[in-house]
């Protein structure tokens, strides 16, 4: 720092905890939920905890109270996530950093179309056309599978997008060296830029993972076996209660029990994903 | 680009593009067309008669005082989000930037809420908001105000406003303490010798140098605001009260999926892939200029 | 663990499909979440054990508009369930779909499945029903709307019994008030409650063509003057506190169990929900009320909830399970248990009658108050039902221009005429695709 003031460094962590804090408080509130009987919030929500304890949680995670109506036990939700987010994720890595490698290293014809098209796919969320694509997935034979919950989802522009700019930024050189040595696009590929994109591949990994994570709407529309549901449609069946009874205690749990995955991932490769991300933008 | 060196290979490029290739040619070409064919229909929900209505579909929509509203209430609301975002992320990385020790751990409890699904916060702050039983709402009737966001549109857009902030603030944080820490620190020392302290000196200094970043992060915020917004918005209002808060991203679901009218739905996404495409461009011609430079 | 789990999922998916030779899979998508739901469970799990040739299979889709769209992107791929729950205000839309949807007088009859319609109740099944009376959908979970009242508060202001009528309405709520109440009442699904069951409580058309049953080129009149009165004094009442708005749906319940509001319209059953959230406070069920200007002896009100469509595409072994399974579903001990599980409506007269005779209404005081307002007076064109294309639309536009009413931005008057042009236009282009 360019100079020292002890009352100023001072305010600066006082405004940085009242962010925090202010952050966390839907959590905290949350939180504080998950120990209450559900009654308990007719007269107000309560800022303390309760007396119930952990129990909610454990009774969802033992699956010993299904929530609402889904005949599916909480950790088979979460497993689904899981598989969900991570083939997206993995798929979504590999088709990208190909195509990035293939646009980047190499000059074929249609190389600017082929680009083009895949860029203008970056922005056009699957709620603008998810009618057209369900009967797509439908033509192919694709619903009630992982493969229709994850495959169309892993074609996005954004990694593909990083790769290249980040291929744009490695040396020149090394490109010549590994050419001399006598090393093919492959060898190339797997030596050297492989190695060379670890922090990137991490950063997106954080970035895919937490969106395949939180889909919502994609699975809905193609899941009618509730073999697939995962955890963030759980959340949005438990708010639609019609004409009975919004049972908060366990939609704060479950909703605490949903972020928790990708909170988990991002926190713990947060110096990757933060280098990344940012890296990839200057 | 053109410096770029080349591998000279005809096929093996044509093998690793053509798997997202192919795949974004199904899922995104092939609806895309499908939307577009739709448009210029007018079809009953289960699809058994159709009629080709030419422009009909769009005229009705460029009539539609709800459509254009539509529009209005996406502009404020993408506006005051991505305004609300930048500054309170400005605001923490500017503290966070001046901190010698800690600021990973200021970094590690500010980064988290961007991992959260929309509709997952969306659920979050709707119990906090909830005009009966809702902590916040206790807290502003206490100050007086007849907190119901189920009637006042003014109050809804507050809420849904506040909660997708809540989520971008992470990201923002990220990129503006990443810019911040890259300004020179002798530019700092020169000035402090000067004796200006730190507010002046961040407004001379820094914030001149990070808006290329706050540009971009603009850019990123609407496009955000725009598009991935939608599960707050599905989990807190779903639009409502009245149309308050049905941005144009809503409107296309809710006009398509839950009424049904699938012509018109079809005309508001081809509307919205325009816009997509012309922003794309933006970006585009945008980042490039970035990395030539 | 992820590949050893998987391995078991696909040898469960395998054993699975190898029972599906020994019985009949029936799909039956629905919107029934909560306690619900696990009942909808129940009841399947009970026919699929009382005979082994079906299996009705429940899947929850998420809210009614939810499961009713799933059900026809699924059809326009030709995947759709034998089975859906669609929605009151969906039902124009099925019967329009002729070649979609498989009427229930044709099914019963195409699988010899022993069926009277007049076991049914009229003011159940009418809605259901063509105008030569042939039953295009089972009805399912059917309630009316009904007036809640805390006791507790009523006693307080010195008050003897429920409010009978509106201007009662305005009287009790005026006491509620001077005796402490915040608000007098509050009201749930505003379209339904407010114009619609208004309407035939009170014998006044909603729209032309009786209702919309006699065709499709129906015009809405409800901005006529009865309407715009009710409307325009609620709007006054909302202003001076007798009533106060909570949203739209079932949204403004908490109103009422939180005690703010002394009296709130709901859905007959919602009952459960609010003995689940007021433990301790003794609430009673009154019937709709009325407006004594208009009408001597009020009508039967019009019903909500959901029916059981049946789809095309499915081999008439499906069919002959889906008819069995509605004869189970219709038989007085399971739509006994239903009615008093759920608070809904009995479809069946016999239902209602095995309710009686286990003394149901005389331990669970209230609960018959909604049967009795349906079946105590003969249908007629206004009380039967209506039949409007493209309705889910028209109440979201008739919630968005009440809701423009309540916050003091519209008159009734110009509210309600906005609202019939609008719904106009909807009931236009449901013809034009028809």
């Amino acid at each position: 720092m360019v100079e020292r003031r002890p009352l100023f460094s001072l305010f600066c962590h006082i405004i940085l905890i009242l962010g925090i804090l202010s952050i966390a408080f839907p959590v905290w509130v949350a939180l504080v939920a998950t120990t209450h009987e559900n009654t308990a919030f007719a007269t107000g929500t309560p800022l303390w905890f309760g007396d119930l304890g952990f129990s909610v949680f454990s009774d969802l995670l033992s699956n010993q109270s299904t929530f609402n109506n889904s005949q599916l036990p909480i950790t088979q939700m979460l497993f689904n996530s899981m598989v969900m987010a991570l083939c997206i994720t993995v798929g979504k890595l590999t088709i990208s950093i190909m195509s990035a490698y293939a646009v980047v290293f190499f000059r074929f014809p249609g190389r600017m179309f082929a680009f083009w098209i895949i860029f203008f796919t970056l922005m056009l969320p699957v709620e603008v056309r998810i009618i057209p694509t369900f009967e797509v997935i439908t033509n192919l034979n694709m619903l009630n599978s992982f493969s229709g919950l994850t495959i169309p989802l892993i074609a996005s522009a954004t990694a593909t997008f990083l790769f290249r700019q980040f291929f744009l930024t490695v040396p020149k050189e090394l490109f010549e060296a590994a050419r001399i040595d006598g090393a093919g696009p492959i060898r190339f590929f797997i030596d050297i830029l492989l190695p060379l994109s670890r922090t990137n591949i991490a950063a997106l990994f954080v970035i895919t993972f937490i969106y395949g994570w939180n889909q919502y709407l994609w699975p809905l529309l193609i899941t009618t076996d509730v073999q697939y549901y995962t955890i963030v449609m759980g959340i949005k069946q438990m708010l639609g209660v019609v004409d009975g009874l919004i049972e908060w205690n366990k939609i704060m749990a479950t909703t605490i029990i949903a972020m928790l995955p990708p909170v988990i991932v991002v926190i713990a490769m947060q110096k990757a994903f933060v280098k990344g991300l940012v890296d990839s933008e200057k | 680009m053109s410096s770029q060196a080349v591998f000279k290979n005809k096929w093996l490029p044509v093998a690793l593009i053509s798997p997202q290739l192919l795949i974004t040619a199904v899922f995104f070409l092939w609806p895309a067309g499908q939307a577009i064919f739709q448009s210029f229909q007018l079809e009953d929900p289960f699809g058994l008669n159709h009629e080709f209505v030419g422009l009909e579909n769009f005229i009705h929509l460029y009539n539609d005082s709800n459509y254009l509203n539509s529009l209005f209430t996406t502009l404020k609301f993408s506006i005051s989000v991505a305004f609300l975002a930048m500054i309170s992320a400005l605001i923490l990385s500017a503290f966070a930037e001046h901190i010698v020790r800690g600021s990973m751990f200021y970094r590690t409890f500010l980064i988290w809420p961007y991992a959260v699904a929309p509709l997952v916060a969306g659920s979050l702050w709707l119990f906090l908001f909830d005009p009966t039983i809702g902590v916040v709402a206790e807290l502003l009737q206490w100050f007086g105000v007849n907190w119901n966001p189920t009637l006042n549109s003014a109050h809804a857009m507050w809420m849904v406003i506040i909660t997708s902030t809540w989520k971008q603030i992470s990201y923002n944080f990220l990129f503006f303490l990443a810019a911040l820490q890259s300004v020179p620190k002798s530019l700092h020392e020169a000035a402090a010798i000067d004796g200006s302290g730190p507010v002046k000196r961040f407004i001379t200094i820094s914030f001149p140098l990070i808006s290329p970043t706050s540009f971009f992060l603009l850019v990123i915020n609407f496009v955000y605001a725009f598009f991935d917004t939608f599960g707050i918005i599905h989990a807190m209002t779903q639009g409502g009260p009245g149309r308050s808060t049905s941005t144009l991203v809503y409107k296309v679901y809710n006009d398509g999926f839950i009424g049904l009218n699938l012509g018109s739905s079809a005309a508001q996404s081809v509307i919205l892939m325009i816009m997509v495409a012309l922003l794309t461009v933006f970006q585009f011609k945008y980042i490039e200029k970035k990395v030539a430079y | 663990m992820s590949v050893k789990h998987l391995t078991g999922l696909a040898v469960a998916a395998t054993f699975l499909s190898a029972q599906v030779h020994a019985t009949t899979e029936v799909e039956w998508w629905h919107a029934m979440g909560g306690n619900l739901g696990q009942k909808v469970n129940e009841i399947a799990a009970d026919f699929n054990k009382s005979q082994s040739d079906y299996e009705i299979k429940p899947v929850y889709k998420g809210s009614y508009a939810e499961t009713m769209t799933s059900a026809i992107a699924a059809f326009r791929a030709q995947q759709q369930p034998a089975i859906v729950q669609v929605f009151e205000v969906g039902t124009a839309t099925m019967m329009g779909a002729e070649q979609a949807i498989y009427p229930i007088h044709e099914l019963m009859k195409a699988t010899n499945e022993s069926f009277n319609p007049d076991n049914y109740l009229s003011a159940v099944t009418g809605y259901y029903t063509t105008n030569d009376g042939k039953m295009l959908s089972m009805p399912f979970n059917s309630s009316t709307p009904v007036l809640y009242y805390n006791k507790a508060m009523f006693k307080k202001a010195g008050i003897k019994s429920a409010p009978k009528t509106w201007q009662e309405m305005e009287d009790v709520s005026v006491k509620l008030l001077a005796s402490g109440a915040q608000c007098g009442f509050s009201t749930t699904w505003q379209s339904w409650t407010q114009i619609e069951n208004f309407g035939a409580r009170n014998n006044i058309a909603l729209a032309d063509n009786n209702n919309g049953f006699d065709g499709l080129d129906t015009k809405f009149k409800f901005n006529s003057a009865p309407f715009v009165a009710h409307i325009a004094q609620m709007a006054k009442w909302s202003e001076s506190g007798i009533f106060k708005y909570g949203g739209r749906q079932s949204k403004g319940m908490p109103l009422f169990y939180t005690q703010e509001c002394a009296m709130t319209m709901g859905s007959s059953a919602g009952l459960a929900g609010i003995q689940e959230n007021m433990k301790d406070i003794d609430v009673g069920v009154a019937e709709l009320p009325f407006e004594d200007t208009l009408i001597s002896t009020p009508q039967n009100t019009i019903i909500g909830g959901a029916s059981l469509w049946v789809l095309r595409g499915h081999s008439s072994e499906q069919y002959k399970g889906v008819a069995e399974f509605f004869t189970y579903l219709s038989s007085p001990k399971v739509q006994a248990d239903w009615h008093q599980f759920t608070g809904y409506l009995p479809i069946t007269k016999q239902a209602h009658t095995l309710t009686q005779q286990q003394g149901f209404y005389k331990t669970h005081p209230g609960t018959e108050t909604a049967v009795i307002q349906m079946t105590s007076t003969k249908p007629t064109v206004n009380s039967k039902g209506i039949r409007f294309g493209n309705f889910l639309q028209t109440r979201d536009i008739i919630n968005e221009e009440l809701e423009s009413v309540w916050s003091g931005d519209q008159s009734a008057q110009a509210a309600l005429n906005n609202a019939v042009r609008l719904g106009n236009e909807q009931l236009r282009r449901f013809e034009r695709t028809q």
